[in-house]
């Protein structure tokens, strides 16, 4: 699946809630649980995503031609934000990944959740997810 | 009787929805709200009062300059000081602090000199000393903790050497809510006469401040936390250090005589407060201050700890919840922790339900590394909050615990 094909199908997950914004964060909070958790071995100071608030690991790595990333959080709320972004990047040619406008972000109501302010890492997180693509492109 | 109905009606931020909730305001740490006595000042001044200070022969400018010292004037007697011109109008806290660092780095600390904080401290009040520590082969030494995270007053006695020129403490924890006791650390550093420095960020909102009696060198505070506008604070200076403390800045207005090689300083308040002040910003802190007074800071204190109590309370009776500071005498602030939650997720959800508390260290990683955790929950409370407020936090705060469990 492409990247617009994984944020359709997310899209369409969150929808079944409507605005009910409490069975949406429980879905998160269950989308979390499901994190390819990043190898305990790389899960060092030097992986840490800088948030202000709560901590993100993150690895990225090449493998056949695809990005693969594997992650960790220390809030849940976050853990569930990394996984849908992994769900997402994982697996998809660093070439598309740079590319990759993530407007499902905005259109799930989890918006709120890239506000600088939000201090969560999140916004940070997406861009070491571009930068480590970028890295690999020749 | 105070009306708590008529309190709120004052501060029109509190009549909104968030996130399709009444909005209750739990962040007044951070900053309080503030009235609409105050707000109008703001506006009043400029539509009717502005012109420059200190200056003009004009009749405006003795207007506006009348503003500013009745302000000052306001405060001193608010802080029971019968010499306005101890209270020097800054930035805020952190600007106060920073103007004492650099004054005293200039003609008072001396090469391996050492500075005493406590385990409470701010970063405000850590890193201007830690930077003047740096350059200057200088040592920063810490008052510890007691279990029950009071401040263990015992050890001054073994902190203090031969070197020790200033001991810089907090009033009341931003994180804890705890209150210091001025008092025993004064009575300890006046035997060696070492000056004292209060950091009254946290204690001038909640509580009265009686500084003839409190007797320190230098006291500090930021309006934006007593129901005043942002931008402006407080250093206030004991005589002999309106007389002694260095300059850090300097600039136009202050001046007798200005020639290429020779200033000649005007006394007072004013040789602290080169260029433009924030006039507008003085003259509505004096209407805080005026806001305070007509309901006073002693009721205010009964209410809020009425608040503090009735919460701490409900608190307890949560398995789940890990307070923090909780068996003693506080002012404003509860800190707590949900077992195995980070806090970040407990204030996101408490957010959707429209409740603003605060999340993390606080500015206080220090004391977060002594209490060997990344942050807490911090709910704050100002003279508007109500037990209806706490009793809707509680209802949520078991939902936001069921939901992340
Ligand atoms: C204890 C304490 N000190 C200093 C400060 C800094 O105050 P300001 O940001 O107004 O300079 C704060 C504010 O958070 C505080 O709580």
């Amino acid at each position: 699946m492409t990247i617009e094909d994984i944020e359709k199908e997310i899209i369409d997950e969150f929808d079944l809630f409507g605005e009910d914004w409490e069975a949406k964060y429980e879905h998160l909070i269950d989308l979390g649980k499901s994190l390819p958790l990043i190898n305990p071995e790389y899960k060092t100071e030097e992986n840490i995503i800088k948030g202000c608030q709560s901590r993100v690991w993150l690895f990225s790595e090449l493998i056949n031609d695809k990005m693969i990333y594997t992650a960790d959080a220390d809030a849940i709320i976050t853990k569930g934000m990394v996984a849908v972004l992994i769900r997402v990047l994982s697996n998809q040619k660093p070439e598309d990944i740079i590319k990759a406008k993530l407007e499902f972000i905005d259109v799930i109501g989890l918006k709120e959740h890239l506000s600088p302010t939000r201090a969560n890492g999140l916004v940070s997180m997406i861009t070491k997810m571009k930068t480590d693509a970028l890295a690999f492109i020749k | 009787m105070i009306d708590q109905n008529n309190i709120r009606e004052q501060f029109p931020i509190l009549n909104q929805k968030v996130n399709g909730y009444n909005l209750i305001y739990f962040d007044n740490g951070a900053t309080s709200q503030k009235p609409i006595s105050v707000i109008e000042r703001i506006s009043d001044y400029y539509k009717h009062s502005n012109s420059n200070i200190h200056r003009g022969v004009h009749s405006l400018s003795r207007h506006a300059t009348d503003l500013f010292e009745k302000s000052r004037h306001t405060i001193a007697s608010y802080f029971n000081i019968n010499n306005p011109q101890q209270f020097i109008f800054t930035g805020g806290t952190t600007d106060s602090i920073n103007m004492v660092a650099q004054g005293l780095a200039k003609n008072y600390f001396k090469p391996g000199d050492e500075i005493i904080l406590s385990t409470y401290e701010h970063h405000s009040n850590i890193l201007p000393w830690q930077l003047w520590a740096q350059e200057n082969g200088g040592k920063l030494k810490i008052i510890p903790l007691n279990n029950d995270q009071t401040l263990d007053y015992n050890s001054l006695p073994n902190l203090i050497t031969k070197k020790t020129k200033l001991i810089a403490v907090t009033h009341v924890s931003n994180t804890l809510g705890l209150i210091s006791d001025i008092e025993k650390i004064k009575t300890e550093a006046t035997k060696h006469n070492i000056p004292v420095l209060v950091d009254g960020a946290q204690s001038a909102p909640h509580m009265a401040i009686d500084l003839k009696k409190l007797d320190v060198d230098f006291f500090v505070c930021s309006a934006h936390k007593m129901y005043g506008p942002t931008g402006i604070g407080l250093l206030y200076l004991s005589e002999k250090w309106l007389n002694h403390l260095a300059l850090s800045k300097t600039g136009g207005g202050i001046i007798k005589s200005v020639s290429f090689e020779k200033t000649e300083y005007v006394e007072g308040a004013l040789k602290f407060e080169p260029g433009t002040p924030h006039i507008a910003g003085a003259v509505a802190f004096g209407e805080a201050i005026n806001f305070i007074n007509r309901i006073s800071i002693e009721k205010i204190f009964e209410i809020e700890n009425e608040l503090v109590q009735y919460a701490q309370e409900k608190l307890n009776e949560l398995p789940e919840i890990m307070m923090y500071g909780k068996n003693t005498h506080k002012a404003g602030v509860i800190s707590f922790n949900v077992k195995n939650q980070h806090p970040f997720d407990v204030g996101t959800l408490l957010d959707k339900y429209g409740i603003a508390v605060r999340t993390g260290h606080h500015c206080t990683q220090p004391l977060m590394q002594h209490l060997n955790i990344q942050g807490t929950v911090r709910i704050s409370f100002a003279v508007y909050n109500t037990k209806n407020e706490i009793d809707f936090f509680i209802e949520k705060l078991k939902k936001v615990i069921t939901m992340l469990s």
